[in-house]
């Protein structure tokens, strides 16, 4: 019996490590000198980690700061918005019968099978067209609307808000509008705070949209950023360890919330809100 | 049918309707409006009388199914198809394998470290593609590679080293979204098989990866939607190397066509003909989903 669990854990732990590797590369990378980051060892640190984030956060007057603000600011309210949409629509698509349902929800679902640069070089235009692109309406808009979303929040308030309750809330002469407020959405926070988190890393790692849309790098989020970062320096080794360190710090926020919000991670929303 | 207490209290009809409504109207703005208005210009082009110099010399005018004639006779457009394909094939079926493995490898008995193990693999889920493409294209960089005397980015290698930076990143998402189909199947299945004397590898394939099928289907759907659309990593790597050229992908040279060259019209057609193949290898899709989550429901 200890052979089989010899060979699962050989076949995990060598996935683990191939997943970890490029990570932790990145981080020994980033203490590295630039001199250093040519000669030393690849796994071995460096004596640069500071002044390589002092050179990062001075590059172009700190525009670095700016584009964490401005990836939190597209993430954070991206994410809440797009969570409270979905939320309403979830429950009045599980809750409600009414005509047109099934078409409505069909219609929203479809959206999942548009592909992204069918839509980003035109609302581009359109964008333009109202003098809106190239500002931070047109980044954060265009990503409220989350089909996905939609379909998990009905699935999530299917599992989880009896009608019974709702029965009874109507029985006391609440309005339609409490009870979502008062009693739908309170029930389906843990379902939400799942929308939210897979909202806010899809919004977080969305480099084409912000790619298209901006031109001033003053509201580009940290992707489009990197990547600009990258365009300029490819070509002068001088300029790797300031990428690198970019890199590493563009990860660290998202990896701190992905390792303490782990429990959030499901995708099984009906099961999970099943058992709990 | 409604509810007899909502359709007492007056609210009851319009409130379904009054929730979905910014939902409705994000997407009629965000969704609807911008794919009649890629369909609209797909079928423009610009029309320059003279010398296309004076005020007016250039208009625009309908061009009927001229662009999408132009898109589908256009070579380079094939050959980023069939580029994208032999990407497409190599991550889905490398991507998808290790997904499944690792999934039926956290499922068994007396596996060590498994938490580990599940976290580290499906922490590339949490890296930006764009933070992802930086770190391998360093990897991958002749002056700071560990590897050194490999070529990764030499004309014949660049497209297995892009399908690694694919595969590392959606191995994790999608190992996870099997693992937990598999752990919904009651144990009791199992067990009578292990009575018969059934090895773990023959319950594996014989009893687990047929009850996970539509799980698979689903992944694979989802994968093959992501990978006809694949943008990121061709971008990011290009900056690092020769070897990729603009036209890498459909996307990128969509992009290359409206934002460099400046023809909307054209990249308008080449759009909705990526959409049209992506729709046509996704049709299954949603069958499959609402036979899954709501066939009972409705």
């Amino acid at each position: 019996m200890k052979r089989i669990g010899l060979v699962p854990t050989t076949i995990l732990v060598l996935g683990a490590l191939y997943c970890l590797f490029p990570v932790s590369w990145v981080v020994v990378a980033a203490t590295k000198t630039p001199g250093e980051l040519f000669s030393t060892a690849t796994f071995s640190f460096g004596s640069g980690l500071f002044s390589n984030l002092a050179d990062l956060f001075a590059y172009r007057d700190g525009v670095f700061w700016l584009w964490m603000v401005n990836t939190l600011l597209y993430a954070g309210g991206g994410a809440l918005l797009s969570t409270l949409v979905s939320a309403a629509a979830g429950f009045a698509l599980a809750k409600y019968r009414f005509p047109g349902r099934n078409a409505i929800f069909n219609v929203l679902i479809g959206g999942i099978l548009v592909p992204g640069v069918v839509l980003a070089m035109p609302q581009y235009l359109l964008f333009s067209k109202i003098g809106l692109a190239d500002t931070y309406w047109s980044v954060l808009l265009p990503q409220i609307l989350h089909p996905y979303s939609i379909y998990l929040a009905r699935v999530y308030s299917q599992a989880a808000i009896p009608d019974s309750l709702l029965e009874a809330g109507r029985l006391d002469g609440a309005s339609e509008w409490l009870l979502l407020r008062r009693v739908a959405l309170p029930m389906m926070v843990p379902g939400l705070v799942t929308i939210f988190l897979f909202q806010f890393v899809a919004i977080w790692n969305n480099f084409l949209l912000p790619f298209i849309m901006l031109g001033d790098d003053g509201k580009f989020p940290l992707t489009v950023g990197l990547y600009t970062m990258l365009a300029a320096g490819a070509n002068q080794p001088s300029l790797y360890n300031l990428i690198i360190t970019g890199t590493l710090v563009a990860l660290v926020p998202l990896i701190a919330l992905f390792l303490t919000m782990q429990r959030y991670w499901r995708t099984d929303l009906s099961s999970g809100a099943v058992k709990s | 049918m409604p509810s007899k207490h909502a359709r007492r209290t007056g609210g009851g009809i319009a409130a379904p309707y009054l929730f979905l409504a910014p939902a409705l109207v994000l997407f009629v703005v965000f969704l609807a409006l911008p794919i009649a208005y890629t369909i609209y210009l797909s079928t423009r082009r610009v029309q320059r009388s003279g010398l296309g110099l004076g005020k007016g010399s250039v208009r625009e005018v309908n061009a009927g199914l001229d662009n999408y004639a132009a898109a589908l006779s256009d070579a380079s457009l094939w050959t980023s198809w069939l580029r994208v394909l032999l990407y497409g094939l190599i991550v889905l079926v490398l991507m998808l394998g290790l997904a499944l493995l690792f999934a039926l490898m956290l499922d068994t008995a007396r596996v060590r470290l498994a938490r580990f193990s599940r976290t580290s693999i499906f922490l590339p889920f949490a890296v930006p593609g764009v933070a992802a493409g930086l770190m391998w294209g360093f990897l991958y960089l002749p002056g700071t590679t560990p590897l050194k005397g490999v070529d990764f980015l030499s004309a014949s290698t660049v497209l297995y080293s892009m399908a690694n930076v694919a595969i590392w990143g959606g191995t994790g998402f999608n190992m996870l979204v099997l693992y937990t189909a598999l752990r919904a199947i009651p144990q009791e299945l199992y067990e009578a098989a292990r009575m018969d004397g059934a090895s773990e590898v023959r319950i594996a394939l014989q009893v687990k990866i047929p009850i996970l099928m539509p799980a698979i289907i689903l992944t694979t759907v989802f994968s093959i939607i992501a990978t006809v659309q694949v943008f990121t990593e061709p971008t990011v790597l290009r900056p690092l190397t020769n070897t990729i050229p603009s036209d890498f992908s459909p996307l990128t040279k969509i992009y290359t066509d409206a934002f460099v060259r400046g023809d909307l019209y054209s990249a308008a057609a080449t759009a909705i003909v990526v959409a049209g193949i992506s729709l046509v290898l996704s049709f299954g899709f949603l069958r499959v989903v609402k036979r899954q989550a709501f066939g009972e429901s409705s």
